[in-house]
C-alpha cells in the first residue's frame, strides 16, 4: 500500500526525521491560509499523487491533450497570492508524469511547504532485499535522478548496505552510510540520527519502501527530507491500523480494489482473453501461453485455493467489467478439489453473468470427468480442454473466430 | 533416496486442531506420510486424528522423536510458530502458511543462520517424495516415484510439472516448493545442491518467475557443477506489465535484470533447457534425457 508524500512526512516527523514544515490543502483557500501560517519568503506547491516524476510532470488541458508548455507538478513560488494562483491552477487537474502513465492522474491535494536552501542533492532510500533477506540501505550522491538511472549509468554512485536485524541501525552502519554520501563535520552525526529515526519508522511501522529522494544538505549543513515516499508491507497492516487509515482509494485501480473485496488477485492488462487461473505462478503462466498461442491476455487473475461459486462469480464479472474482453479461458489445477464443484461453480457463475463470450475451461486434479461431463451438459457454450497447451490453442482460435 | 524426506521422516503438524491443519494432516496420514502428532498451545495432551497434540514443540519433539514440522498456522503467528520449531532444534521445518509479513520473515532468516533446521516455504505447497513422504497441500494422486527432481517458486506450476512428468513416463523423485515471497528459507541454490547430489535423480526441472535474481544464482550454480545433470528451466510472467505485483509478493518486476527475459537468456547461457511454454516441461525434459 502507497500513501502520500504529505502523509509520509508526517509519520517520519514522528519518529526524528527532519522534513521541511508544511501542510495538506485540498482547496485554494485552504493552500493561501497555509501559506500565510508558514510565513515565507519561499513557498514550494507540490501535488500529491502516488507517482514519482512530478517535478517533470505537466498537466492536462480542457481538451485532453497535455500541456507541454506549461508549468510542472511542484512549485516554487515567492509570495502568497503565487501560492493560492497556483493552488487554483493546479487542483482538479490531472498530472501526466513518466510514472503515470498517458492516463495521467488527477491532483486531489496539495502540499504547501516552506522553501528550502538547497546546497547538496543525495539519493536515500531503504527496503528488504531478498537476496540477502534484510533491511537494506541505498544511499548515493547523485540526488533527485531516478535511482534505476543512476544504477545504469554511474553504479559506482551507488552504496548498499544491509542491516543485521540482530543488531538494528547501529552507528557504524549510520556512518559508513554517511561518509559514502561524502556527509562531513556536524553533517554526519545529523545523518546518523536520520538513520536511526528512518530505520525505526522502517521497521515498526512495517514498509516495503522508504525514498527519500532528494535528501538534501542546506546551505546551513542541516540534513532533511525534501521528499519523501513510503510504501508499506499489505502482509502487515492487519498490525497498523492506523496505517490502514491513510489509504487514499481514489489512487487506486477501481477493479482491483473490487477483486481485492473478494480475495481475488487481478491486474489488468491490455489484451482481449480474459483468464480465470487458481495460483499466481500458473495465472502467469496461463498468459504467457495464450501470448505464445497468438492471443492477448486481458487481465491476470488468481482466484485462489478456493475456486467457490461467489468467487468464480465475483471473478466472471471482474473479467467482464472489461470491455475489450472477447472470450474466456478458465484454467484450474484443482488437485485435492474436486473437479465437478468447480465445474458446478464455473456453469451457475457463467449463468448468472448470462455470458456472452467464448469460455474454455480447463480442469485438472480429482473427477476430472465428471467436472467435464457438467461443462458438456450444460447447454452452455463452454469449450472443454486436455491440458493447459490445447486450452490456450482453442481459447485464440474461438476469439478469432468470433471476431 | 530422493532427497529431504523419505520412509523415516516423523512429522509434527503445528496449527493440528484448525480446519487446515486437520484437513491436510488426514490427506497426508491417508498417502502414507508418517504423522506422529501435532502442536495447539492450550491442547496439549489431547487427541486429534488419534494423534496425540501437545501444547509445545519442544514437548512433541521429547515425545514422538519428530524431525520434521509442517505449519498451517494464520499469517500472524506464523513466524512465532517457525521460531519454536527452530528453537526445538527440528530439522526440516515445511511453512504452508501465506501471507507472513515480510519483516517477521527477516527476523526467521537471521535466526536461521547457524541453525540446525531447514526451513521450506513459507507461502508454498510443501514437499513430497512420492510414495513415501508428503508433506503439503499437493494432491499426492498426480505424482508418481521417479527420477525428476522439481524445485518451483508456484504451488500450481509446481502440479502443472508434476502431471506432466508422470504422464511423460519420468515420475519425480523429490518436488520441493520452495514458495512465492520475497524473503523464504530455501533457495533455488540449496534445492539445486541437494538434487545434483541425490543419484535417484536424474534430471532436475526449475521453474522460476519474475522478481528478485534467485533463478539467475540458481542456473549460474548448474553451470559450476558442469551441468552434471540435464535442468529443464520454465520462468513464469514473460507477459507480466513492469512495476506490476502479480499475486506473489515476490513476484514484482523492478528493474531491468529480475525480467523473465534476462532470466531466461542467462538460463540459457547456463546451458539450461528452457521450455517456451508452461505445456512443454515433460517433452522438454524428454528430449535433454534424450539427446
Amino acid at each position: 500500500m502507497n500513501i502520500h508524500e504529505y502523509q509520509a512526512k508526517g509519520l517520519l516527523k514522528e519518529y526524528g526525521v527532519p522534513v521541511p514544515r508544511g501542510s495538506v490543502a485540498y482547496t485554494p483557500k485552504e493552500a493561501e491560509d497555509i501559506a500565510k501560517e508558514l510565513g515565507g519568503p519561499v513557498w514550494v506547491v507540490k501535488s500529491q499523487i502516488h507517482a514519482g516524476g512530478r517535478g517533470a510532470g505537466r498537466f492536462k488541458q480542457a481538451d485532453g491533450t497535455v500541456d507541454t508548455q506549461g508549468k510542472g507538478g511542484v512549485r516554487v513560488v515567492k509570495s502568497v497570492d503565487a501560492v493560492k494562483e497556483n493552488a487554483a491552477a493546479m487542483l482538479d487537474k490531472v498530472l501526466v508524469t513518466k510514472q503515470t502513465g498517458p492516463d495521467g492522474k488527477q491532483v486531489g491535494r496539495l502540499y504547501i511547504e516552506e522553501g528550502c536552501d538547497i546546497a547538496r542533492e543525495l539519493y536515500l532510500s531503504m527496503l528488504v532485499d531478498r537476496a540477502s533477506g534484510r533491511v537494506t540501505v541505498v544511499a548515493s550522491t547523485e540526488g533527485g535522478m531516478e535511482i534505476e538511472e543512476v544504477a545504469e549509468t554511474t553504479p559506482e554512485r551507488i552504496t548498499t548496505i544491509a542491516i543485521d536485524p540482530a543488531v538494528g541501525m547501529s552507528g557504524f552502519y549510520a556512518r559508513r552510510v554517511a561518509f559514502a554520501l561524502k556527509l562531513e563535520g556536524k553533517q554526519v552525526g545529523a545523518a546518523v540520527k536520520f538513520l536511526t529515526g528512518l530505520y525505526k519508522a522502517f521497521t515498526e511501522l512495517d514498509a516495503a519502501l522508504i525514498e527519500i529522494n532528494p535528501l538534501v544538505v542546506t546551505g546551513a549543513g542541516a540534513v532533511i527530507a525534501l521528499d519523501a515516499k513510503m510504501a508499506f508491507d499489505d502482509n502487515a497492516l492487519f498490525r497498523h491500523r492506523a496505517i490502514e487509515e491513510l489509504r487514499d482509494e481514489t489512487e487506486e485501480d477501481a477493479s482491483e480494489l473490487e477483486a481485492a473485496k473478494h480475495e481475488l488477485n487481478y491486474v489488468k492488462l491490455d489484451g482481449n482473453i480474459g483468464c480465470m487461473v487458481n495460483g499466481a505462478g500458473l495465472a502467469m503462466a496461463t498468459m504467457d501461453i495464450i501470448k505464445l498461442y497468438g492471443g492477448q491476455p486481458a487481465n491476470f487473475l488468481d482466484v485462489g485455493g478456493g475456486a467457490t461459486k461467489e468467487r468464480v462469480t465475483a471473478a466472471f464479472k471482474l473479467i467482464l467489467s472489461d470491455p475489450n474482453v472477447e472470450g474466456i479461458l478458465v484454467n484450474i489445477f484443482g488437485g485435492i478439489m474436486r473437479c465437478d464443484v468447480i465445474a458446478e461453480g464455473v456453469v451457475a457463475a457463467a449463468r448468472e453473468v448470462s455470458l456472452h463470450v467464448p469460455l474454455v475451461v480447463r480442469l485438472e486434479g480429482t473427477n476430472v470427468d465428471l467436472g467435464k461431463k457438467i461443462l458438456a451438459e450444460s447447454g452452455l457454450p463452454i469449450t472443454s480442454a486436455d491440458n493447459l497447451a490445447d486450452a490456450a490453442e482453442k481459447i485464440v482460435k474461438a476469439v478469432k473466430e468470433a471476431a | 533416496m530422493a532427497v529431504l524426506v523419505d520412509n523415516s521422516t516423523r512429522v509434527i503438524c503445528q496449527g493440528f486442531t484448525g480446519r487446515q491443519g486437520t484437513f491436510h494432516s488426514e490427506q497426508a496420514i491417508a498417502y502414507g506420510t508418517t504423522m506422529v502428532g501435532g502442536v495447539s498451545p492450550g491442547k496439549g495432551g489431547s487427541q486429534h486424528l488419534d494423534l496425540p497434540v501437545f501444547d509445545t514443540v519442544e514437548d512433541a519433539r521429547e515425545a514422538t522423536g519428530a524431525n520434521a514440522s509442517v505449519i498451517y498456522v494464520p499469517p500472524p503467528f506464523a513466524a512465532d510458530a517457525i521460531l519454536e520449531a527452530i528453537d526445538a532444534g527440528i530439522e526440516l521445518v515445511v511453512c504452508i502458511t501465506e501471507g507472513i509479513p515480510v519483516l517477521d520473515m527477516v527476523t526467521v532468516k537471521r535466526r536461521l543462520e547457524g541453525a540446525a533446521t531447514r526451513l521450506i516455504g513459507p507461502n508454498c505447497p510443501g514437499v513430497i517424495t512420492p510414495d513415501a513422504c508428503k508433506i503439503g497441500i499437493m494432491p499426492g494422486h498426480i505424482h508418481r516415484r521417479g527420477k525428476i527432481g522439481i524445485v518451483s517458486r508456484s504451488g500450481t506450476l509446481t502440479y502443472e510439472a508434476v502431471a506432466q512428468t508422470t504422464a511423460a513416463g519420468l515420475g519425480q523423485s523429490t518436488c520441493i516448493g520452495i514458495g512465492g515471497d520475497p524473503v523464504n528459507g530455501t533457495d533455488f541454490v540449496d534445492s539445486l545442491t541437494m538434487f545434483m547430489d541425490d543419484p535417484e535423480t536424474e534430471g532436475i526441472i526449475m521453474i522460476g518467475e519474475i522478481g528478485g535474481d534467485a533463478e539467475v544464482k540458481g542456473a549460474e550454480f548448474v553451470k559450476a557443477t558442469g551441468n552434471a545433470k540435464p535442468v529443464v528451466g520454465f520462468i513464469a510472467g514473460r507477459t507480466a506489465p513492469p512495476g506490476k505485483r502479480m499475486g506473489h509478493a515476490g513476484a514484482v518486476i523492478s528493474g531491468g535484470k529480475d525480467t523473465a527475459a534476462h532470466k531466461i537468456e542467462v538460463m540459457q547461457t547456463c546451458g539450461i533447457h528452457v521450455a517456451d511454454s508452461p505445456a512443454s516441461l515433460g517433452s522438454t525434459m524428454l528430449k535433454a534425457m534424450g539427446g
